[in-house]
């Protein structure tokens, strides 16, 4: 027997604002505990919320971005649960007027495009964060507030890897627009997933669980697949998959029931009566069409057609918009795409990689790349050169042909001054020079290596090892 | 008759023990006495709006409705920690405490 | 200068004057507090010292030649709106040893106009009430008769305004919480249409419902006051940005060319007939104005009780919820689990009356029941506005009763939770329709009980309500002329 499961995410992604979603209290990630807090966000006597435009926006604008329905009256609700991480002992969400209906993201799968179809798409408040100690629990409300979008997709997720691939490509593009940093390890990003296994050709849906406490895309994975395990060797030995909500723990890799002795959640949802309702204008949604940005896929085709990249280069570029973003100017005011290409790839990369910084707090500007390479293309500095000047660009910033003139550091092409560091390069190494002569060409490489560092780096190095050849020729 | 099933709902009465560990209320038993008698006269009183014929009226939330009232994304400080504690009943180092939560 | 019966606004034109400070108006109610308020109980919280340092910041200010419209006005503040630095309790245990750490819109305003905050006044806890019999703190009384109950939930803000203990009062109106106590204590309630005083720090009962009010002893503080407060605010997203009434208008001298409605299921059987012959009284005087009264038709009235216990206890029953030991207030004591905190904090925290209407509300929003209660209560909600809006073409303002009766007494209905919601019945439709309402004493009936009559206006047209009343009040001989007249 044969089963297949049918997987649902709902994931919760915290939008990008400055302030939170019903006060103006920091929406930063980070600080002290209870220093991001005021009346509304801690539920005092009084106060009331007051809607965050930007982050109505940015749901809005994810909701176009997958091509969803933006609802015309879109109503916030109360949620009411207890729980010492909820400041008012109801959530302010949204029920039956989300934002955003249907709409579907496209992902790989199985070497195809796949798109997957989405619910809804809605707005709601973040909770506190609580931490643990011997018989009492501490409360920081500084998370309670931040604006979440919640996106609901239909349970059409056929694999623990597809919901991964799901997960990379929503999360890519909710990058891509500014919606969210997406940093899974700040919590950017939560996911539940509803998840049910059937035997092959059934067209019902098996018994579904609930699993909370996804927070890594490989808690996703690894959940998924432990619960798909787990269903289907309850299947197998005749038995019934409970309906029930389950909690992952990362530490043992299995997901346990939550068994709560409180009775079922009765949420009792109502029109939440402090604030009014969204109605989103068609010049509104017009001026959020034009802030979507150029997704990964059609970038990575531009890439490809206008610059000539190969298919790699551009899947390497694209992934990230700030780099792809950086890419598309340089390449547009370079005569060499590929060249910067594969700068980007290599030597930039690397130096994020290395420095942990971003694009956007580094110095260089894209022309000054450009004109890098093309100090490059003409011959004016060798690559060894080039590459410590990015070094410096990278690091205190400069344009690079000044950097050149000041530190003197044009290739040199002139056969008198290569002459002369040859010479001087033979006669300091008669060892490396009887080597050569012996018929151990490599030594032609060391020195050659001593003429670049008598330049300075500066000499042309096809020009230097000729100059060598001729002098030890005789 | 169709009016009087809407409002009928609760015809059974209501569960004050289930209703009040909803709301998160301990009952004594002479309370939870007192108020199954008086929440069956008071839903009684409320179950008169079951008389109405309301197909197809809008509900209103709002006394007056306007749409789309927004604040603008704009971060400005809020209570220092010592202010935002100050009320609390239990706090260490810089958290609100409660007894321990069981996940 | 007798500050039993000065109005607000002479108070303010003798601190004008220089009759006197503020700091002697201050002390003259402080004392007179001293005296009276063991016997009302209409003040929870007074703090003297503070009383007299803003009055005497007052004084100063008004010393270098700094004025304000309300520079050194007192007035005393119900314990369910938020002032800095003040206990706001709501009359309730649950709240004990909270200090509110901002002021709420309403009372900044104030501030900024000059008031100088006196104390909290007694309520029925969290205004869940129509007496100030379901007071944590104990009942108050009705100053005109000690054995009667002041009303409710304001009850304390009444008493003090009637009792001379108060020149002005603060209060919230939900479903008559202010009109209802003026009526039985024989002070000027007004409450605002919904939206127009911003509710940001004032505690919420039922969101959809709440407006802070005021209790005078005349309409022109009333106005003044209305004027100080109102406006749209960027922290209550349901404040209007509609402009307010010219403050003319709402200061008649006749009625000439108005239209009073009288809408006939306002005067049922059952209605007391001295409040009866008062409020024919009051229309007769309209007439005498030059007013035309018309007989008008509220049809769905007789629903509205039932519609305002669904939407008040079920909104309610979320802005409670909040009260949990965790951040502020009351904890109790000994507990092993956050469920169990809840649970004591709260069945200790809460009164009866509290706890009933936070029954009743979860159980309409419960599953299964939403429809039923909830969304039917809504969709009757609708049509209690459009009988309004309907009776507001044939007329510029309603004359009703504010009450079914005088003021009731001690005790009478606290058994009986349905027979007390019951007074609310001629004032909470003004809410559920977001009108603006006030309650203008009109005579005194055989027993020394003040009798009272409701003008209802359109949603922002308070200058239709202010205006009326100002026109009666003076036909009656100013501010303390009801007292003189007999039904």
């Amino acid at each position: 027997m044969t089963y297949e499961a049918r997987i649902g995410l709902e994931v919760h992604v915290q939008l990008k604002t400055r302030s939170k979603m019903f006060c103006a209290c920091s929406a930063e990630f980070g600080d002290e505990p209870n220093t991001r807090v005021c009346p509304v966000c801690l539920g005092y006597p009084g106060a009331m919320p007051a809607m965050n435009r930007e982050a109505v926006e940015l749901t809005a604008l994810t909701g176009l971005m997958v091509g969803a329905q933006v609802a015309p009256l879109s109503v916030f609700a109360r949620k009411s649960y207890f729980y010492p991480d909820m400041p008012k002992n109801y959530q302010i969400s949204q029920y039956d007027r989300p934002l955003c209906i249907g709409g579907a993201v496209a992902i790989e799968w199985e070497g195809r495009e796949k798109l997957v179809g989405l619910t809804r798409i809605h707005l709601e408040e973040d909770v506190g964060k609580s931490s643990h100690f011997g018989t009492s629990s501490g409360v920081d409300f500084n998370r309670a507030g931040i604006p979440l979008m919640e996106i609901v997709t239909e349970p059409v997720l056929t694999a623990p890897e597809e919901a991964d691939a799901f997960l990379q490509a929503l999360r890519q593009m909710v990058r891509y627009a500014g919606v969210s940093d997406g940093n899974m390890e700040r919590g950017n990003i939560r996911c539940d997933a509803n998840c049910s296994v059937r035997l092959r050709g059934e067209t019902a849906l098996g018994a579904k669980t609930e699993i909370k406490n996804l927070n890594t895309f490989k808690g996703v994975l690894a959940a998924l697949r432990y619960e798909i395990r787990r269903q289907q060797d309850v299947l197998a030995a005749g038995g019934r998959v409970a309906m029930e909500t389950r909690r992952w723990d990362g530490e043992t890799g299995t997901t346990a029931s939550m068994r709560s002795k409180e009775e079922a959640h009765d949420y009792r949802y109502f029109p939440e009566p402090d604030l009014m309702p969204v109605a989103m204008a068609p010049e509104q949604l017009a001026a959020l069409q034009a802030r979507i940005p150029e997704l990964p896929r059609a970038r990575r085709e531009r890439f490809c057609r206008d610059y000539g990249l190969p298919a790699y280069d551009s899947e390497v570029l694209a992934a990230d918009k700030a780099v792809a973003d950086f890419f598309d100017e340089t390449a547009r005011v370079s005569d060499n795409p590929k060249a910067v290409s594969n700068w980007m790839m290599t030597e930039v990369l690397a130096k994020l990689a290395e420095t942990g910084r971003t694009l956007a707090e580094t110095p260089v500007a894209p022309r000054q790349l450009a004109e890098l390479i093309a100090l490059v293309d003409r011959g004016q500095i060798n690559m060894p050169t080039a590459k410590s000047l990015f070094a410096t660009m990278f690091d205190k910033g400069g344009d690079p042909v000044a950097l050149v003139e000041q530190e003197g550091l044009a290739q040199v092409s002139s056969a008198d001054d290569i002459g002369a560091w040859a010479r001087q390069a033979v006669e300091e190494n008669p060892k490396s020079v009887a080597d050569y002569r012996s018929g151990k060409k490599a030594a032609l490489q060391f020195l050659v290596g001593q003429v670049m560092r008598r330049s300075r780096g500066r000499a042309h190095p096809q020009k230097a090892a000729e100059a060598l050849e001729e002098l030890l020729k005789g | 008759m169709e009016q009087e099933k809407r409002a009928n709902g609760g015809n059974e009465g209501m569960d004050v023990r289930h209703v009040a560990l909803l709301a998160r209320l301990a009952l004594t038993d002479e309370d939870a006495e007192l108020f199954r008698g008086q929440m069956a006269d008071i839903v009684g009183f409320v179950r008169k709006i079951g008389e109405l014929n309301i197909e197809g009226i809008e509900p209103t939330t709002h006394a007056h409705r306007v749409e789309n009232v927004f604040r603008e994304d704009e971060p400005a400080p809020g209570l220092d920690r010592a202010t935002a504690l100050a009320n609390a009943p239990e706090q260490a180092q810089g958290l609100f405490l409660t007894p321990r939560i069981v996940e | 200068m007798d500050t039993a019966s000065v109005t607000l606004g002479e108070a303010l034109a003798g601190l004008d004057r220089g009759d006197w400070s503020s700091e002697e108006l201050v002390s003259d109610l402080l004392a007179r507090i001293e005296a009276g308020n063991g016997a009302l109980n209409a003040y929870l919280d007074v703090d003297a010292d503070d009383a007299l340092s803003q009055a005497r910041a007052a004084d100063r200010q008004r010393a270098r030649g700094e004025r304000a419209p309300l520079l050194g006005a007192p007035l005393a503040v119900k314990d369910n709106i938020n002032v800095a630095g003040q206990s706001c309790a709501c009359a309730s245990r649950i709240l004990e040893g909270y200090k509110a750490p901002c002021d709420a819109t309403a009372i900044a305003r104030l501030r900024r106009e000059g008031a100088v905050f006196l104390g909290r006044t007694n309520m029925d806890e969290f205004a869940m009430g129509s007496s100030t019999e379901y007071s944590a703190r104990g009942p108050a009384r009705n100053p005109r008769n000690p054995d009667c109950v002041p009303g409710g939930s304001s009850g304390g803000s009444a008493a003090a305004v009637a009792a001379g203990m108060a020149l002005a009062a603060l209060g919230s109106d939900t479903g008559g919480s202010i009109r209802q106590p003026a009526a039985f204590c024989g002070c000027v309630g007004f409450k605002p249409s919904y939206g127009r005083v911003s509710r940001y720090g004032l505690t919420a009962f039922a969101s959809s419902l709440d407006q802070i009010g005021s209790l005078t002893r005349g309409v022109d503080d009333a106005t003044r006051l209305f004027f100080s407060m109102a406006g749209p605010d960027a922290r209550d997203a349901t404040t209007v940005t509609l402009p307010l009434p010219a403050p003319e208008a709402c200061r008649r001298e006749d009625l000439k060319g108005v239209v009073i409605g009288v809408p006939k299921e306002y005067f049922p059987s059952a209605l007391a007939p001295d409040v009866r012959a008062a409020v024919l009284a009051a229309a007769e005087t309209c007439r005498a104005l030059g007013a035309e009264t018309r007989d008008i038709s509220l049809p769905h009235t007789e629903y509205a009780m039932a519609v305002y216990y669904i939407v008040a206890p079920a909104e309610a029953s979320a802005n409670l919820a909040r009260f949990d030991g965790v951040r502020y207030g009351r904890r109790a004591a000994g507990a092993t689990s956050p469920m169990d905190l809840y649970c004591r904090t709260r069945s200790e925290g809460f009164g009866r009356e509290v706890k009933r209407r936070i029954l009743l509300g979860a159980y309409v929003l419960s599953s299964g029941y939403y429809d039923a209660y909830y969304l039917s209560a809504q969709k009757a909600r609708t049509l209690i506005r459009d009988d309004f809006t309907a009776a507001f073409r044939d007329c510029d303002a309603i004359l009703a009763p504010v009450t079914p009766s005088a003021a009731f007494r001690m005790g009478e209905k606290t058994e009986d939770p349905v027979q007390m919601y019951l007074t609310d019945v001629f004032t909470a439709t003004a809410n559920l329709a977001g009108l603006c309402a006030l309650s203008l004493p009109c005579a005194m009936n055989a027993d020394g009980l003040p009798l009272a009559a409701q003008l209802i206006g359109p949603a922002f047209r308070e200058d239709a309500v202010l205006g009326a009343a100002a026109a009666l009040e003076r036909a009656w001989g100013g501010p303390t002329g009801w007292m003189g007249r007999r039904a």
